[in-house]
């Protein structure tokens, strides 16, 4: 039997398993598909202080091995949440984390302040890295001092698991990654959707009503994982993993590559029973390669000296 | 938010016949019975063979006849319906089912009018059969560019009392299906509505003018068709809501046409 528990400060995830903001609504779009408790976690719906309705339709756009989105937040507030969404989904039987957005640094505070009173939350993910909206979310995510004040400011008030949700639309970063660290965040999960654009040649419009709007899908993969293997050799913290994944195969070369734990997004579009079936086959994996621990597997690749010639940063053509 | 059961299904080609050269009809046998579907609702189709198809194609349900055999109606538009209709008989076709709301059923005895245009009559077929099957009297009005487009008309005149309109006047009356004389002549309780968008517009205007109760069928983009990726929202009286699982099927009254 392969130990599949992962431990981050604060709580245990089952498997390595986890649902990316989003894509999973509050857990409660799947029960129809899978059991919740079979999976490590479920990261449910950016949540804001106030209800947000969003950008205008249309809001997505299908890509190569993809898809952009424009959604921009839309929820109907933390209340709302607390109130109305919580007390149905408080009983699931795996880890429930918000991901909490803002547009000012205040917003973050009050928000993640509100979700801590909540005894079956045992941590949030904060969003420092929508592409999607025009105040807050990627802005604060592409600068490390801008990074840094927010996590400051949430950590100051929010005293379980604090994970930070990075940006990929930045030069480096393991950089971010490190000044979220050093503000006290208890792990990182990246990456979030890359900045896209689609037209419509034909009619010569925009695919999205914001023009720009977030890709994700398999053809992100080779980036997020890139970014993952960079970050985790920066930081001590935990790396959570996600960015295409969207079978086990995927979700091991994240592990691989220095993940504790995946986050799978888009996937669930397409197979809304997809994650237990990528951690059973985490599991098999771990059996046919003689690993006792999915934990041992985080950051098990093995690297021959051709390839640590190579610095995360260099251009290696070869 | 009312959430249908839905299944995750692998379902079974049993027979393909194309209608024109842009419509085929796809029968499939789903591998448990679909006891609840209403009509109106959808499923999600995977499509299986096409590079440039990476989501679900959300595709109306024409009919289920015995619970197990599901019709399709598909129109050949980019690469992912057009792998569709090149499927052999046998092939099996992954789909969740069923999604979203559904037409509502009138609990006393009406006269509805069920107005479509190009692949849309596909969920008026179903619902023809239910209304009709419930003591309704039923009438359709269909409308398309051509004759040929006009497809499956034996199965529409079972149910009810069928009208054309073509823009060519190949087939019935010529013109748009919101000129017809039945909409000056006739009086109905109830309309029903499903096709391109401009036309569900002017039939919602008419209903409207008529003050006659009125659903529309809407075809928004959907990446997940199950209320996960709030991509597919209408801008509603209620803001912004998912078509997959608060509509497709609206209420006029609740739309800001």
């Amino acid at each position: 039997m392969v130990d599949q528990h992962v431990h981050l400060k604060g709580l245990t995830l089952r498997n390595p398993v986890m649902t990316a903001s989003g894509t999973f609504g509050f857990g409660e779009e799947y029960t129809n598909f899978i059991d919740l408790s079979r999976i490590g976690g479920i990261i449910v719906k950016g949540t804001t202080i106030r209800h947000r309705e969003g950008n205008p339709y249309p809001r997505m756009a299908e890509t190569f091995g993809g898809m952009l989105n424009a959604v921009g937040l839309q929820n109907k507030g933390v209340y709302y949440f607390v109130n109305t969404i919580y007390p149905r989904i408080r009983n699931f039987q795996t880890n429930i984390l918000v991901n909490v957005s803002g547009s000012t640094i205040d917003e973050y505070v009050e928000t993640a302040a509100i979700v801590q009173n909540l005894d079956q939350i045992p941590g949030i993910e904060l969003n420092i890295s929508c592409p999607n909206v025009k105040q807050g979310g990627m802005a604060f995510g592409t600068s490390a001092t801008g990074a840094a004040r927010v996590v400051k400011a949430v950590r100051n008030v929010y005293k379980k698991h604090l994970m930070v949700k990075l940006s990929p639309n930045v030069t480096d970063i393991a950089e971010i990654a490190v000044a979220v660290e050093a503000e006290g965040a208890d792990s990182v999960s990246l990456i979030n959707t890359l900045l896209g654009m689609a037209i419509d040649a034909e009619k010569r419009v925009p695919k999205l009503s914001t023009i720009t709007g977030g890709l994700s899908g398999s053809c992100i993969k080779p980036i997020a994982l890139r970014m993952v293997w960079q970050t985790a050799r920066a930081v001590k913290i935990p790396v959570i993993g996600l960015g295409g994944i969207s079978n086990a195969a995927d979700a091991v070369e994240f592990l691989l590559a220095g993940a504790s734990a995946v986050q799978v997004g888009t996937a669930n579009f397409i197979d809304p029973a997809i994650t237990v079936a990528i951690a059973d086959g985490i599991a098999d994996y771990c059996n046919r390669h003689g690993f006792n621990s999915v934990r041992d597997l985080s950051g098990a690749l093995i690297l021959e000296e051709k390839s640590v010639k190579c610095s995360p940063q260099a251009d290696c053509g070869n | 938010m009312q959430r249908p059961t839905s299944f995750i299904m692998d379902c079974r080609l049993t027979e393909k016949t194309f209608l024109n050269d842009r419509y085929v009809l796809l029968l499939f046998e789903t591998p448990k019975p679909v006891p609840t579907a209403f009509p109106g609702q959808f499923a999600q189709v995977r499509i299986d063979g096409s590079p440039t198809t990476y989501l679900r194609r959300p595709i109306s349900i024409c009919l289920i006849n015995n619970q197990r055999e599901l019709w399709l109606l598909v129109q050949i538009v980019g690469d992912g319906t057009r792998v569709l209709s090149t499927l052999e008989q046998g092939a099996v076709v992954n789909m969740i089912l069923p999604l979203g709301n559904g037409f509502s059923i009138p609990q006393k005895s009406e006269t509805c009018l069920l107005i479509g245009g190009g692949v849309g009559v596909a969920p008026l077929l179903m619902l023809g059969k239910d209304l009709s099957q419930a003591g309704h009297p039923v009438l359709f009005l269909l409308g398309g560019r051509k004759s040929t487009d006009l497809v499956m008309r034996n199965n529409f005149e079972k149910y009810g009392r069928v009208f054309y309109t073509t823009e060519d006047g190949s087939l019935g009356e010529k013109g748009f299906v919101t000129q017809h004389s039945l909409l000056k002549e006739a009086a109905f309780d109830r309309i029903y509505s499903c096709g391109p968008k401009p036309m569900m517009q002017a039939v919602a205007t008419y209903a409207k003018k008529q003050n006659i109760p009125c659903e529309v069928s809407l075809e928004n983009l959907m990446a997940c068709g199950i209320g996960a990726c709030l991509c597919c929202v209408e801008d509603t009286v209620k803001g912004h809501v998912c078509t997959c699982t608060e509509g497709p099927v609206f209420n006029i009254e609740t739309l800001k046409w």
